[in-house]
């Protein structure tokens, strides 16, 4: 039962991380129309941050937060090659994004090298009704569940945040009221990278970070983010949170080497209800 | 207020505006007429900058504010937020103003504005045309699917602010009663050109006009 308790705990950190990434790209794709497949790259360039700032001796929370402001201009950067140019469909964009993607692989071994990467986080570990749950892994949960809180207040109460909402809701209305959408696009990427970014900073200590590693964490945040038809962020938290916990479950009992298996399985079965609903993935993206 | 000169539009090789020339003066009330694919909803997005021309020249006196075609509101927002995002250009957010213009819509704040009625939807559109504070107001399809009681009511505050704030309008019409009754002066446009201009008295006289926007000879 303890070690029940355990998985379950520590699938929901899992599950939050992927929840953030997730929430990157829906934001992204609320409001642009494009699915971001940069966005495990935000994390690794975060985490890769956190790993070289904290090895030259940057103190925590400075750390993190340099390495957070970097994955966010990395999503600017990111959105200003997908959707700079007027015109780009959300498909070319998309497009952009894979290759974005690839183009970072290259920075990063030039930056970074190839071999995996780690940073220090929270020692200890807790121990709730007999399971043993790692101290950092409390603090993913708290974080994620902050920025969820933030991020709400943000699109629901601020104006800005209504702008965003705007822009996806009737981005034509948005441009008879004024507001520039491509720029809010531009913004929506910079949160994405922002939000991506957060996932890195709290994943590294947890897991080595390594060039690559944008391809677990976008197969996962995808995955989850499709549960959400790529529209809903609180959807999209849950099937995260699932996702994690079902992963988790299978490495705890035994088949540690099918974690991604298990979230593409996933992310068929979820797309192929998605596509009988007619779905985010037909109407959405094109 | 308005003033276009040999404005030209196109869509790829599709011309929707072929040499358009129109003006709306200071506190001047005036209808643009015409049939479905004219180019009307083209002129309107074109003056409100979300259309570039292909050539000629637009020039606008003032601030602007467009009422488009179907409403267009943000319909996962409330009638309230809906109002504040009008006030994007013109840092208005306090929607009190448009509260006491149009009442109603201080009942309806509070709701979503996507399932609202819409003679409903059109006055959120219409308060939130208003929070830009425009001095010219381009009015895409006042009257269309909406009940006569409706139209009349949003047609009696236009001419309101007309007469009390001097707002020069540029009402686009299917409905030419409606646009004779509350304009001074009428274009009509056909396939991207204009077919005749004038006085709304004469262009009711009109036997061509008639014909084709009054159902017959007017009585």
């Amino acid at each position: 039962m303890s070690a029940f308790l355990s998985y379950l705990l520590n699938g929901l950190a899992v599950g939050c991380a992927i929840a953030l990434i997730a929430s990157g790209l829906v934001t992204i794709h609320r409001v642009t129309g494009v699915v971001n497949f940069a966005q495990g790259t935000f994390a690794v360039v975060a985490g890769l941050c956190t790993s070289s700032l904290l090895g030259l001796g940057f103190p925590h929370g400075l750390s993190e937060l340099a390495a957070v402001l970097a994955a966010a201009v990395a999503g600017l950067l990111t959105g200003l090659a997908a959707i700079g140019k007027r015109g780009t469909t959300p498909l070319a964009s998309l497009i952009v994004t894979l290759g974005v993607g690839v183009l970072a692989y290259a920075v990063e071994i030039v930056l970074w090298g190839d071999q995996p990467r780690s940073a220090p986080g929270l020692a200890g570990s807790v121990t709730v009704a007999g399971a043993h749950i790692q101290t950092q892994h409390l603090l993913v949960i708290g974080v994620t569940a902050a920025t969820f809180v933030l991020l709400a207040l943000f699109f629901g109460r601020t104006y800005l945040g209504k702008a965003l909402t705007a822009c996806a809701s009737n981005p034509y209305a948005a441009r008879v009221v004024g507001i520039d959408v491509r720029r809010m696009g531009l913004l929506a990427f910079a949160l994405g990278g922002l939000l991506g970014g957060i996932a890195g900073v709290l994943v590294t200590p947890l897991r080595p970070i390594s060039f690559d590693t944008d391809v677990t964490l976008i197969v996962n945040g995808f995955a989850a983010a499709v549960f959400g038809a790529l529209t809903r962020p609180v959807i999209a938290l849950f099937g995260a949170l699932l996702l994690g916990v079902a992963e988790t479950m299978a490495a705890g009992y035994g088949y540690g080497s099918h974690q991604l298996e298990v979230a593409l399985g996933l992310m068929i079965i979820v797309m192929i209800v998605q596509a009988g609903r007619r779905s985010a993935i037909s109407e959405e993206t094109v | 207020m308005i003033e276009v000169q040999d404005l030209v539009v196109s869509y790829g090789t599709a011309t929707a505006l072929d040499h358009l020339t129109l003006t709306v003066g200071e506190g001047e009330m005036v209808a643009l007429l015409g049939p479905n694919g004219a180019g009307k909803s083209t002129l309107a997005n074109t003056l409100a900058g979300i259309i570039a021309p292909a050539s000629g020249t637009v020039r606008i006196g003032g601030r602007l504010a467009l009422i488009p075609e179907g409403r267009q509101l943000f319909p996962d927002l409330s009638v309230a937020d809906n109002l504040a995002l009008g006030g994007w250009r013109s840092g208005l957010r306090d929607p009190s103003s448009v509260y006491e213009l149009l009442p109603r819509l201080a009942e309806l704040a509070g709701r979503r504005a996507g399932v609202l009625s819409g003679g409903e939807q059109q006055m959120v559109a219409f308060g939130r045309a208003m929070m830009s504070r425009p001095e010219v107001l381009v009015v895409d399809e006042l009257s269309l699917g909406l009940a006569p009681g409706v139209t009349a009511d949003l047609a009696a505050h236009l001419a309101e602010l007309n007469r009390s704030q001097g707002l020069a309008v540029l009402l686009i019409e299917q409905n030419a009663r409606l646009a004779f009754e509350l304009c001074s002066r009428a274009y009509v446009l056909e396939s991207g050109r204009l077919v005749t201009e004038g006085a709304c008295a004469e262009l009711a006289d009109d036997p061509r006009v008639a014909a084709a926007y009054l159902g017959g000879a007017v009585t």
